[in-house]
């Protein structure tokens, strides 16, 4: 796996992202010669007309006010507003009611509390927490739209590299795309107070080349491996309400309320990226999910230390 | 003694005990965001738990605005309008001592929680839901218990103190001015003072409303903001922000207006422009009201409804820019004089610029998309709050402290209290653009190593600390000097406006034979009986 990027805003990798840098750096030019231009005055009228021991006792003169020059400081901040909302405007339009072409790939995303699931109607994939999605080549450009609901609270879809935020609200159906141009791993996390474990709500896109693209929906259209090395392990899992929450696709497991466990080693994390998908990892989040992130809804089950090893054994034959 | 202050229904004496409660609710408030701040130092910190955490901002947020800033203003208020329009107390005292004491049971109601039912997951009691209570994490179903009601009550209950406050102020200034006294001689801070509560029965009402319908949700089976039976969070976002927006106006305008009479009198010039800043102040009143959704670009509005509250957020910078000049118009060619309170002045000015300018890159909805929510957002805020805001409020606690003790508070300690919140500040709050910029959402109890958030937090908080040694400091010197400061007399800056005519502290019911005015600065005319500002008005 590639080391995941920076989170600026000012590294864009796809085209909102790149958009909203160039608006951004037109925006920061005018606020910064605004700036300069009345920091300088402060300053100047600070320096230049400090009162002087000379002038103890009298009054400078008594000044009113000026209709011209109070125009002027009128009527220059409402041209500076005009440029500014039209260069908005634009960019507004541009990113919110930009086309959607028949090429696009679409994918549902659902917020949990405190995890991410998606869903990819077109290919019949349900997945967790990392998101995989194709590059866009400037030639044949293959957008992703993404659809953004909530299973309960807000929450909020946001990494920086490739576009700002949009919230996922309750009983709201929000959209948004975006066009990468360049391979990696892009990090990003929940932005919208949702709860307890908000900050551990972390994100994580993949952004892959064409072929290894292909390669990642054809595994993930897999049901799980049958593995006779795990069966102690499964039964575990299938007889200890596991299965009333997650999904294990061609086993009776069919639950809705957690991640989607089929391909669970595909990932690299585990928690919604709050620890990495390691044995010791899965192990100490199996006996208690608490340790690793407080508050989370997963309760321990409070298995035996055999149970916990065959559970372990059967998570690591999900790949 | 006690009884007395109780059972008050003077307005100096009820203003008093706005601005001391205030001042413990800072306290109090600010020591949470030092909690905040140290578990924010290091990536992982473990020093409170998550829940904790949330209950922090929460109460930090709630906290400063509705029991120290509201209270701090409504208290200034109190006590200088009367004085400064020649009246011997408000429209309705009676009323006044209600708005009082309606305030004060919120505050202790709501820090009350940490002794009621539990919160979030049964975890902890205080109210953890973040100061805007978004829907629908105050459902029954992710808030059970009664932690969030005592937020719900705390702040209904301080909203009917504030709009019997505002319905006061407007009668006292509309009603009680000395002869003479033409709307257009008032002092700039009664038109701002009148302006503000005119704001305030526009804006609490809507939150009102809406507390009333959680609190339907939650104990009559209401659907409003329920979304598991249909009902709409975006609708609480509308009802919060279009209180939440305006209120941002109602807690600044108290602070131009101290500006307004600090910065002529230090710079020993008239305020240039008045007609204007009166026009501004009016026009922002208006244009802030049609604002609230530049708090919710993220949420999904149509680009038609997005571009409409990019022009009217824009729009409200422009009288406020007007504000900025006419201020910098009268320190222009005047002598200024660098007491404690035009220091802090001058600092305002410097501050709320930026804080200006920072708040139009957000106005522009999709810069916003990607610095709202985050430790931008958190910067620019407290920029204006703590940047605008405090500097105004610590200015007028300066400038006016001597007409209420009939003391002067010590100017080393001032100068030394300044400086140190001046450097506190600016590492705590330039700092803290950066890491959004970089990526960090806001209301998050700790973070992943490795992003380049790390050292820029760990510098913060030293500011935050900084700047809690200068409160310190400044605690201290309201103390000290109360006993220790030299005597003020009666006009100790040489001022222009009627409460530096009577004796300090005022006596009962403020002037032995009720003034008559001719000009905006009637001590100016006294005192140049061959130049007065009657001659130019």
């Amino acid at each position: 796996m590639t080391t995941p990027d920076l989170t600026s805003i000012f590294a864009p990798a796809s085209t909102p992202a790149r958009s909203i840098v160039d608006l951004s750096f037109f925006v920061l030019t005018i606020t910064g010669v605004i700036f300069v231009v009345v920091a300088a005055l402060l300053v100047y009228a600070v320096v230049k007309f400090r009162g002087r021991v000379a002038d103890a006792g009298s009054e400078p003169p008594q000044v009113y006010g000026s209709t011209q020059i109070e125009l002027a400081w009128t009527v220059i901040p409402i041209l500076i507003v005009i440029v500014l909302v039209a260069a908005t405007a634009r960019v507004v339009h541009a990113i919110q009611d930009a086309p959607q072409p028949a090429t696009a790939l679409e994918i549902t995303v659902i917020g949990h509390q405190f995890w991410w699931e998606y869903q990819y109607p077109q290919l019949g994939i349900v997945t967790a927490n990392e998101l995989h999605i194709p590059v866009s080549d400037p030639a044949r450009p293959r957008p992703t739209f993404l659809t953004l609901l909530s299973a309960d609270t807000d929450h909020s879809f946001w990494i920086p590299q490739l576009s700002g935020k949009t919230d996922l609200i309750p009983n709201r159906m929000n959209r948004m795309w975006i066009d990468p141009q360049r391979t990696g791993v892009f990090l990003g996390q929940c932005a919208q107070y949702c709860g307890t474990q908000h900050a551990k709500m972390l994100l994580r896109v993949s952004v892959d080349n064409p072929k290894d693209f292909d390669a990642w929906v054809m595994s993930q259209q897999q049901a799980a491996p049958e593995d006779s090395d795990v069966v102690d392990g499964r039964r575990v899992f299938e007889t200890a309400a596991c299965i009333n929450c997650h999904t294990v696709r061609g086993t009776v497991a069919n639950g809705r309320y957690g991640p989607d466990l089929t391909h669970l080693m595909s990932r690299g994390t585990i928690a919604s990226g709050a620890a990495e998908n390691t044995a010791e990892n899965l192990r100490a989040w199996l006996q208690d999910p608490d340790a690793i992130k407080p508050g989370a809804l997963m309760p321990a089950m409070k298995l035996s230390d055999p149970e916990l090893d065959a559970l372990v054994r059967y998570m690591q034959s999900l790949r | 003694m006690l009884q007395s202050w109780v059972t008050t229904v003077d307005h100096k004496r009820i203003g008093l005990l706005y601005i001391l409660y205030a001042l413990l609710f800072l306290v109090i408030a600010g020591v949470e965001a030092v909690i905040i701040r140290i578990q924010l130092m290091y990536p992982h910190n473990d020093f409170v738990s998550p829940q904790v955490f949330n209950q922090m901002f929460t109460m930090h947020g709630t906290t400063m605005i509705f029991f120290v800033a509201m209270p701090i203003l409504f208290g200034f208020g109190n006590y200088l309008v009367p004085l400064m329009i020649g009246a011997r107390d408000m429209a309705f005292p009676r009323l006044n001592a209600f708005s009082f004491w309606l305030s004060a049971v919120s505050g202790f109601v709501l820090y009350f929680s940490f002794l009621g039912g539990p919160g979030l997951y049964g975890a902890g009691a205080a109210p953890d839901v973040g100061w805007w209570a978004y829907a629908p994490l105050t459902a029954r179903a992710f808030s059970p218990g009664s932690s969030s009601d005592y937020w719900t009550i705390a702040v209904l209950v301080s909203g009917f103190g504030s709009v019997a406050t505002a319905v006061n102020l407007i009668a006292t200034i509309l009603g009680m001015r000395c002869p003479g006294m033409t709307l257009g001689r008032m002092p700039l801070l009664a038109w701002l003072y009148l302006t503000m509560s005119g704001m305030v029965l526009i804006a609490i009402t809507p939150l009102s409303a809406a507390q009333l319908m959680l609190l339907v949700d939650r104990y009559l089976g209401g659907h409003f903001f329920d979304t598991q039976a249909g009902g709409s969070a975006t609708l609480w976002m509308h009802f919060f922000w279009i209180f939440g927006h305006p209120e941002v106006y109602i807690l600044i305008i108290p602070c131009f207006a101290f500006m307004s009479e600090i910065i002529p009198v230090f710079s020993r010039k008239p305020i240039f422009g008045y007609p204007v800043m009166v026009a501004a102040t009016v026009c922002i009143a208006f244009v802030s009201m049609s604002v609230w959704a530049h708090h919710m670009f993220t949420i999904g509005m149509s680009s038609y409804a997005n571009t409409f509250f990019v022009i009217t957020t824009m729009a409200v910078g422009v009288p406020t820019g007007i504000k900025i000049f006419n201020w910098l118009g009268t320190m222009w060619g005047g002598r200024i004089q660098f007491k404690t309170p035009m220091l802090f002045a001058i600092a305002f000015l410097f501050q709320f610029l930026i804080a200006g300018l920072t708040g139009i890159m957000l106005a522009a909805a999709p810069f916003d998309w990607q610095l709202g929510l985050s430790y931008f957002v958190v910067a620019h805020f407290h920029y204006v709050i703590v940047g605008g805001i405090l500097f105004a409020i610590f200015a007028a606690f300066y400038y006016w402290y001597p007409k209420v003790t009939g003391r002067m508070l010590s100017e080393r300690l001032g100068k030394l209290h300044f400086w140190l919140f001046v450097i506190g500040f600016h590492l705590t709050f330039d700092l803290m653009h950066v890491p959004g910029i970089l990526g960090m959402p806001r209301r998050i109890y700790t973070y992943e190593p490795g992003r380049g958030w790390d050292t820029l937090n760990l510098i913060v908080s030293i500011g935050a600390f900084i700047q809690g040694v200068a409160i310190l400091v400044f605690v201290v010197n309201l103390i000290v000097s109360y006993w220790k400061g030299a005597r003020a007399g009666k006009d100790p800056w040489d001022g222009w406006t009627l409460e530096w005519s009577v004796s300090s502290p005022p006596p009962a019911y403020n002037f032995a034979s009720v003034p008559t005015v001719a000009s905006r600065r009637p001590l100016w005319d006294e005192k140049h009986p061959e130049d007065p500002d009657s001659r130019y008005e």
